[in-house]
């Protein structure tokens, strides 16, 4: 059935387009995305989504969807385009002027970028953490208070004490700050601050969270803590995360997309990406020919 | 010999050292063939020879024109028998009246017994000339010979460089901070000698200020009053309309400019806002007393309000406009630098643009904003011209900002414009004001620097 739904919606073959030295040498004929881009039960379903900076094109043709519950890792070489897609799913890229985006890309079914959609709104069931941490400066508590007050989610300060704990305790990071939360955010360790930013985001309670290679400025320890924590919250949150490394791809996803060039070229389950991929260049990437 | 020229002739000296020492040490090299590799470059040689000579040089004719004064004033009054002078006034405007004869007919029209002392003096002169420019040029050339002799390749010439550029370097800020401080003792100490006159209680808390001392024991209408109460109130007042107009206005601007003006705007939009703070004070003020004020009063009468055709008001409008630009510029520049990682994480959260600058961008930046307003605030307070020509002279002690009143600036400018003997307590009160100015700015500045340390959100 997938087959048949993306010979529909991809164009027909073409050979990759580019004046790298990287393509030119491994001059590999790129066909349609391989393996299984679509899956049953969709959070998130793109298709045939373009982004453009200017004139430039920095997305082509991606159609992928995001299953509920899951955790799909989006992996490639730098400039390959997977962090522009991920911002494409929170409408991130509209605080570029320059970026536009083409196609379909449906939430739960609506689409997130008609008209009457408010960015503002979507964000917030679209959660996002970044690659550097970035708590604001302010106190662990109202870091994590921010989201929940901008969207009156409390109705009294004891329900927001208890959202705050319960977010902090999830992100797992409770126990280590439980004595200091009126102490600011930005004294934290890296990896605390950034299990704080998760904790941010957790406490608006969106259904998604979009995550640009959240452990790639965190030492191992930290790192593991992190993958530990993503694995947890996937119970309750859909989540796509954007990452280097193919370790951490599959330590903790179940479904792994690799891009290439601004295109989607493979997807298929995490298992079956790292130990059998169909595409060439996937296979090159992940023996690590090139990268 | 001219001063300019003894520099220039320093400046030759100079360089001809530093080609000397680097032509020395670039042969001694190649004789040499160290078997390092890294030497320091001769260039640097060349600069310990040349500022080696240069700056002792330049210190001693800098030390010896100071003294020259004294020294030809004490050949001079000894020269003419000094008993026939009252006080050291009289033998000044004596000296004066010699020195200043510098052209032949000057000369000719002095008495015989000046022409007499004119002659001596130019004979001192000339000799004090001479006998400097030999100490500077012999000293010069001392050194010079001095430090081409002993500069040879174990010299350490590049620290010895680098301590030369630190001393200048230091230099440099110790004339600033000198000059304050010098500032600062003169301004306490004809303070004192005016508060010897008046009390200084009378004078802080006195609330009524006009300063008219009587000349002659038997003038009426002159009982002279130093309360400075009026002054501060005219200034807080007046400052604090111009806070109220360009606080909102700049941070707004600066808010538009650095989060939602397109960069088009942007590079359009501040040069012109910036031009706002280089507009001469002057301009502003008769923009401030023959639009802004009369209009105001027009105003305040449709309304059924008195009044003053020289208001607070007006003053305070025109200049909050004037500072918007400094609150602006530097709200904008402190706004921009808050890293947009916090304006992502803040949008990813589903937060508004507005809600991001509120909550996440201001507090962030709060020291920038303060330091901004605070500089604003300083140029309100220190403002003249504006309050000359739209807010009067009148002491007022009032609130009223529809009432005429005058500042502590524009009261310092009529004191001492004029012809006034210096030593009444009329002018010395100026710098009892200019004293209390400055400790009610410092005040300011503590209470800013304060609320900036316990309110600021540092970000990395």
């Amino acid at each position: 059935m997938n087959e048949a739904v993306l010979n529909g919606l991809n164009e027909p073959t073409m050979k990759v387009q580019s004046n790298r030295e990287t393509e030119d040498s491994l001059n590999i004929e790129y066909t349609d995305t391989v393996g299984q881009p679509l899956c049953d039960d969709p959070k998130i379903s793109t298709r045939n989504v373009d982004v453009f900076y200017a004139d430039n094109q920095a997305i082509h043709d991606v159609s992928l969807d995001i299953g509920a519950h899951q955790v799909i890792a989006l992996i490639g070489p730098s400039g390959c385009g997977k962090s522009t897609y991920l911002r494409t799913l929170n409408r991130m890229n509209d605080t570029i002027d320059i970026c536009r985006v083409k196609g379909q890309i449906l939430l739960d079914g609506h689409d997130i970028y008609q008209k009457k959609q408010d960015p503002v709104l979507l964000r917030a069931r679209v959660g996002m953490v970044f690659q550097k941490p970035n708590p604001f400066p302010k106190s662990i508590y109202d870091n994590v208070a921010y989201g929940p007050r901008i969207h009156g989610l409390t109705r009294n300060k004891a329900e927001l004490d208890d959202l705050v704990e319960d977010s902090l305790i999830k992100a797992g990071l409770f126990q280590e700050v439980k004595d200091r939360l009126h102490a600011p955010g930005t004294g934290l360790s890296g990896g605390q601050q950034q299990r704080l930013c998760i904790a941010r985001t957790i406490a608006v309670q969106p259904e998604v969270i979009l995550m640009d290679e959240p452990a790639s400025a965190l030492d191992p320890i930290a790192t593991a803590k992190i993958e530990e924590l993503i694995n947890e919250l996937k119970e309750n949150f859909t989540i796509v995360i954007v990452t280097h490394s193919m370790q951490q791809a599959a330590r903790v996803s179940q479904r792994t997309a690799y891009f290439h060039m601004g295109r989607l070229i493979e997807v298929g389950e995490t298992d079956q990406i790292f130990t059998n991929p169909s595409h060439e260049l996937t296979e090159k990437y992940i023996t690590g020919r090139f990268g | 010999m001219k001063i300019s020229l003894m520099i220039f002739l320093l400046l030759i000296f100079a360089a001809f050292s530093y080609f000397m020492a680097r032509q020395k040490i670039t042969t001694a090299y190649r004789q040499h063939k160290s078997k390092h590799k890294i030497l320091t470059l001769p260039k640097y040689f060349g600069y310990v020879a040349a500022l080696s000579s240069l700056i002792p040089a330049l210190l001693m004719m800098f030390f010896l024109q100071m003294v020259e004064e004294p020294y030809i004033n004490h050949e001079i009054s000894s020269f003419i028998s000094s008993s026939q002078f009252d006080d050291n006034q009289d033998l000044n405007l004596y000296m004066n009246e010699i020195i200043s004869a510098d052209t032949p007919e000057k000369v000719a029209a002095l008495s015989a017994e000046k022409q007499q002392v004119h002659q001596r003096y130019m004979e001192i002169q000339t000799t004090t000339d001479r006998t400097q420019a030999v100490i500077v040029l012999s000293l010069a050339i001392l050194l010079a010979v001095w430090a081409f002799k002993k500069i040879n390749t174990d010299t350490p010439a590049r620290r010895v460089f680098e301590r030369i550029v630190e001393g200048i370097l230091l230099l440099a800020a110790s004339i600033a901070i000198m000059t304050t401080v010098g500032i600062v003792f003169s301004v306490l100490f004809e303070s004192t000698r005016f508060f010897g006159e008046v009390p200084i209680l009378s004078f802080m808390f006195g609330t009524e200020w006009s300063p008219q001392t009587a000349i002659r024991a038997d003038q009426v209408g002159s009982s002279a009053a130093f309360g400075a109460v009026p002054l501060f109130v005219g200034t807080m007042l007046i400052s604090f309309i111009a806070l109220l107009v360009s606080v909102p206005l700049g941070l707004m601007s600066a808010i538009y400019l650095s989060e939602y003006a397109s960069q088009r705007v942007r590079s359009l939009t501040k040069p012109v806002l910036e031009i706002l703070a280089g507009i001469p004070t002057v301009v502003y003020g008769f923009f401030a007393a023959l639009t802004v004020a009369p209009f105001i009063r027009d105003l305040g009468q449709s309304m059924g309000l008195s009044v003053a055709s020289e208001s607070a008001l007006a003053a305070g409008l025109v200049m909050g406009i004037m500072i918007i630009p400094f609150v602006s510029s530097l709200s904008d520049d402190v706004l921009s630098a808050v890293p947009q990682s916090l304006r992502e994480g803040s949008l990813g959260l589903g937060a508004t643009r507005s809600e991001t600058i509120i909550k996440v961008l201001i507090p962030a930046a709060l020291p920038g904003i303060v330091g901004g307003v605070l500089l604003a605030a300083s140029r309100a307070i220190g403002e003249t011209m504006i309050v000359v020509m739209a807010a009067g002279l009148a002491a007022n002690l009032t609130v009223n900002p529809l009432d005429a009143v005058t500042t502590v600036t524009v009261q310092i400018v009529t004191l001492l414009t004029g012809d006034q003997e210096f030593d009444s307590a009329k002018t010395l009160a100026a710098f009892a004001l200019g004293l209390m100015l400055f400790i009610t700015t410092l005040i300011l500045n503590v209470i800013a620097l304060h609320v900036v340390r316990k309110y600021r959100e540092q970000y990395e």
